[in-house]
């Protein structure tokens, strides 16, 4: 039974605006909360979700965006995470916040264990865990270990965190994405029980199944805007779908198309297990080829396994992993990312500062760090050859860089991504694999990165781009596949893709 | 930041700054400091810790530690001597043996790090405890001498004149060339040199510092063999770091592990050797020492792992990884040495050395961490 609460808007926040260096996030948002609801938000990667809940957590402290922020009413200037908890607002983020060594007792009441004489009150804060554990019709014991619970309970526990502190208002980001279907039931069933009890919820997911499961309104974001917000009953999938990728494609990519030759590379029935998580599947029995010369975009949404799939096949996964790959007919086994390179293959990782860079160290040390055996002369470096090959490169990909002997660090986004690349192409690959390769990069060099990519076809290596842009999947693909949950959900030709094709795919739409 | 193509840069100029000036302070304060006697003990005392320190960088800036070199050097010491001394081995069968024991020690701890994933910490710890047990136990707890020759030269030798000055006059033309090759190699590429007369000073200077000090040594009994040693294994070492693949390889893991994974480098492989060379080095110094003192003692080498680390970080290394050049470790070293020459002469208490040299090594860390903030900023 629920109780007649909508009118009263618990929280409401009017034209946002977040700009980052070279990307608006957030382009005049406006979106509320009833009191009792289950608001549900969505939208592709990068629609800027996060965003818009790390400014009402107050992760973004009030002056860091424009806009206004009410939360019962009240004017809201959080000025961090402690102002919007005080406000009953309480975050459950996909990476959990738990103490994995500590009791669930010990979790809930972590940084306020209740003091009886300045020392710990174990009993009652065993007792008041219970007491929580209880009202969510939760079995769990408050004195076991977290790490001994499964995924599905410890997010169960931080929402009982979250309510022990008073919060009548919670959100959670990506709540199902790690859960099995038992979990994601019980947590359904919580929710709706909380909901009798008057709590309001923002709900974060692209799995819109769900959403038309739990939530009573779903607001869509595009690109930083907000497209429309629907009651649950007045919209369909199809309608959401539209409204996610709903964007004109006025952006001209440079793409070169090339009569794409032979299969350069195959992957068939590949597999990768979670290394944490036993039996758990992370990529599920995908195969697909490439073509000399031919652009494979693959698309996808968080989760979807795409960078676990480029890992497996450049041999950096670090679980169990099945499957076979085969370079230009033969077959490949790469037990490390240096029998990939070896072997032919490139990846320009997703991020670059933590996977593609040494930072502290020069543009010409880290474009030569692949490929020293081709600078090197019996045993050593030769320094007047890393000059010269450094240098070829910085002109060839156009690298702004003062000299070659600046900290990378130094570099603009952009510039450090063509550094990785420059690094990649050293090892003349026969197949190129990018993941997001234009993320947080400014428009020009974004270009550029696909005029390298066009060169490269046209030399007959085969790409393979993880995006998730849209619109550059469209604009530089030959052929498209679509992941979804580790397993491939769609391939098709560039002439017959469209974005809502794509994110029907990737959301598991018909 | 103007560079040489040895790592000269503005954190080993400090240091170098700091060396002058305590050097100064304790001329002034202790009439013996300056004499040629004290220089020579300098370098005679800093050229063990040095050996050490200069393997010690690579480990530190891979990111991990070694805490077992003191034992080491006491256990590889006390080996070749036995099998010089006891078992009548030739000298040169016995300091192979030697090093093939340090090199054997470097490749156990290492695999056990690199590829087992035990934190370097807790395995050269143990090694620590274990090679002190071992050294004891091979010298049945007695103290052996080592015979005259060739062996006990190592340590308590001087270079005769005729090669000192062969040397220097080779290290002047050395520095020469460099200076002029670097600048119009560098000119070549379009960096910014200095201008000729500057270059010229400089050449001066250096000239100037090398042929100095070899004066000084020179006049109480020359160059010691056992810094003679350490140059060249410095050089060694330094050129290893500076133009091999593998020195590029340890500094890009200790830069960043992940992105040195991903770009092909054979991480727990470089990892291993980096313990190998710094065993080899342990080695070197183990014999050193024991013909330093003329006899292998089950203590050789106590605490040197701490002086090794000191050296380091006071030259510039980094423990964060992917920070620290040889040449500041042997300036480190030599910092050390005269610290503790200087608070010798000038009577300070024991526990008051201890406490400076503390003191010394939190300060040097301290600015070390201040000039990156200033970086970042």
């Amino acid at each position: 039974m629920r109780e007649d609460m909508s009118g009263e808007i618990v929280i409401k926040m009017q034209n946002i605006v977040k700009e980052f260096p070279g990307v608006r996030a957030l382009d005049d948002v406006t979106f509320d909360v009833r009191k009792g609801e289950i608001h549900a938000l969505c939208g592709e990667n990068g629609a800027g979700k996060s965003t818009l809940i790390k400014i009402l957590s107050g992760l973004y402290p009030y002056g860091t965006y424009e806009g206004s922020i009410e939360v019962h009413g009240q004017s809201a200037k959080f000025k961090g995470i402690r102002d919007s908890e005080s406000e009953g607002i309480g975050v459950i983020y996909q990476e959990l916040s738990l103490v994995p060594e500590m009791s669930v007792g010990e979790n809930v009441f972590l940084g306020r264990e209740p003091r009886k004489f300045g020392m710990v009150d174990w009993e009652k804060m065993m007792f008041n865990t219970r007491k929580v554990l209880d009202e969510l019709g939760l079995n769990i014991n408050p004195r076991s270990r977290i790490k001994y619970l499964g995924i599905g309970k410890q997010q169960l526990v931080e929402i009982a965190k979250a309510l022990s502190l008073n919060s009548n208002i919670l959100i959670l980001d990506e709540p199902t994405a790690a859960l099995t279907e038992t979990d994601v039931e019980l947590l359904m069933g919580i929710l709706k029980k909380l909901k009798e009890r008057g709590v309001s919820c923002i709900y974060i997911s692209h799995k819109l199944d769900e959403l038309f499961q739990i939530a009573d309104r779903i607001t869509v974001l595009r690109d930083g805007k907000t497209i429309k917000t629907h009651e649950v009953n007045d919209v369909d999938k199809h309608t959401l779908i539209s409204e996610m990728v709903g964007r004109e494609l006025t952006e001209m990519f440079p793409k070169v198309r090339v009569e794409p030759g032979e299969v350069v590379f195959e992957v068939k029935n590949i597999s990768a297990y979670n290394p944490d998580v036993e039996g758990r599947k992370l990529v599920d029995d995908v195969s697909f080829k490439v073509r000399a010369g031919e652009v494979l975009g693959i698309s996808g949404l968080m989760g979807a396994g795409r960078t676990e799939l480029l890992n497996v096949i450049f041999g950096a996964h670090n679980g169990r992993t099945e499957g076979e790959i085969f370079l230009n007919g033969s077959k490949i086994k790469n037990r490390s990312p240096r029998d990939a390179i070896e072997a032919g293959f490139g990846l320009i990782s997703e991020d670059r500062k933590k996977y593609g860079l040494v930072l502290i160290q020069s543009v010409s040390k880290n474009i030569t760090l692949s490929a020293l055996k081709r600078v090197v002369a019996r045993f050593f470096i030769n320094l007047n050859k890393e000059h010269r090959y450094s240098e070829n490169m910085v002109q060839d990909l156009n690298i702004k860089t003062p000299n070659l002997e600046v900290e990378v660090n130094t570099l603009s986004g952009g510039n450090q991504q063509k550094v990785v690349i420059a690094k990649s192409l050293m090892t003349q690959p026969k197949v190129l694999f990018l993941d997001e390769p234009t993320r947080g990069i400014d428009v020009g060099a974004k270009t550029e990165i696909y005029q390298i990519i066009n060169k490269l076809v046209a030399e007959g290596v085969g790409v393979i781009m993880v995006s998730s842009e849209l619109p550059e999947i469209l604009g530089m693909s030959d052929r498209v596949m679509v992941m979804r949950e580790g397993v491939k959900a769609a391939e098709m030709d560039i002439g017959e893709a469209t974005q809502e094709k794509i994110m029907y795919a990737a959301t598991g739409g018909q | 930041m103007k560079k040489l193509a040895i790592k000269f840069d503005i954190r080993t100029y400090t240091m170098i700054f700091a060396l002058i000036a305590l050097w100064i302070y304790f001329g002034i304060t202790e009439e013996r400091f300056i004499a040629p006697q004290n220089f020579s003990n300098v370098f005679n005392n800093m050229s063990l810790v040095a050996l050490l320190a200069i393997g010690m960088v690579l480990i530190i800036v891979a990111g991990h530690i070694d805490l077992s070199v003191g034992s080491v050097v006491g256990f590889t010491g006390a080996v070749t001597t036995l099998l010089y001394a006891n078992y009548n081995w030739s000298p040169y069968m016995a300091v192979c043996a030697g090093l093939a024991t340090g090199m054997l020690v470097g490749l156990v701890q290492g695999y056990i790090t690199a590829y087992l994933g035990v934190p370097a910490f807790i395995v050269t710890l143990g090694g620590l405890l274990m090679f002190r047990g071992a050294t004891i136990w091979v010298l049945k707890g007695v103290t052996v001498s080592l015979p005259e020759g060739w062996v006990r030269g190592l340590g308590v030798a001087y270079l005769p004149r005729e090669f000192g000055i062969a040397l220097t006059a080779i290290a002047v033309i050395s520095v020469v060339v460099f200076f002029i090759w670097n600048r119009n190699s560098r000119k070549r590429y379009g960096f910014v040199v200095d201008s000729f007369p500057v270059t010229i000073a400089k050449i001066i200077v250096a000239s100037a510092v090398i042929i100095g000090f070899v004066f000084v040594l020179e006049s109480y009994k020359g160059i010691p063999m056992a810094f003679i040693l350490l140059l060249f294994l410095a050089l060694f070492v330094g050129f290893l770091v500076a133009r091999t693949p593998f020195g590029r390889h340890v500094f890009a893991i200790g830069g960043n592990k992940e992105a040195a994974k991903l770009s092909g480098i054979n991480v727990k492989h470089r990892v291993m050797m980096v313990f190998v060379l710094m065993g080899f080095l342990s080695a070197v110094a183990g014999i050193v020492f024991a013909a330093k003192t003329g006899s292998a003692n089950p203590k050789n080498g106590e605490l040197y792992e701490l002086y090794a680390i000191a050296s380091c970080v006071i030259g510039g290394t980094s423990m964060a990884g992917g920070k620290g050049t040889i040449i500041g470790a042997v300036v480190g070293a030599l910092l050390m040495a005269s610290l503790d020459y200087g608070m010798f002469y000038a009577n300070w208490e024991n526990s008051f050395q201890y406490i400076a040299k503390g003191l010394v090594l939190i300060i040097a860390v301290f600015v070390d961490v201040m000039s990156q903030k200033d970086k970042s900023d």
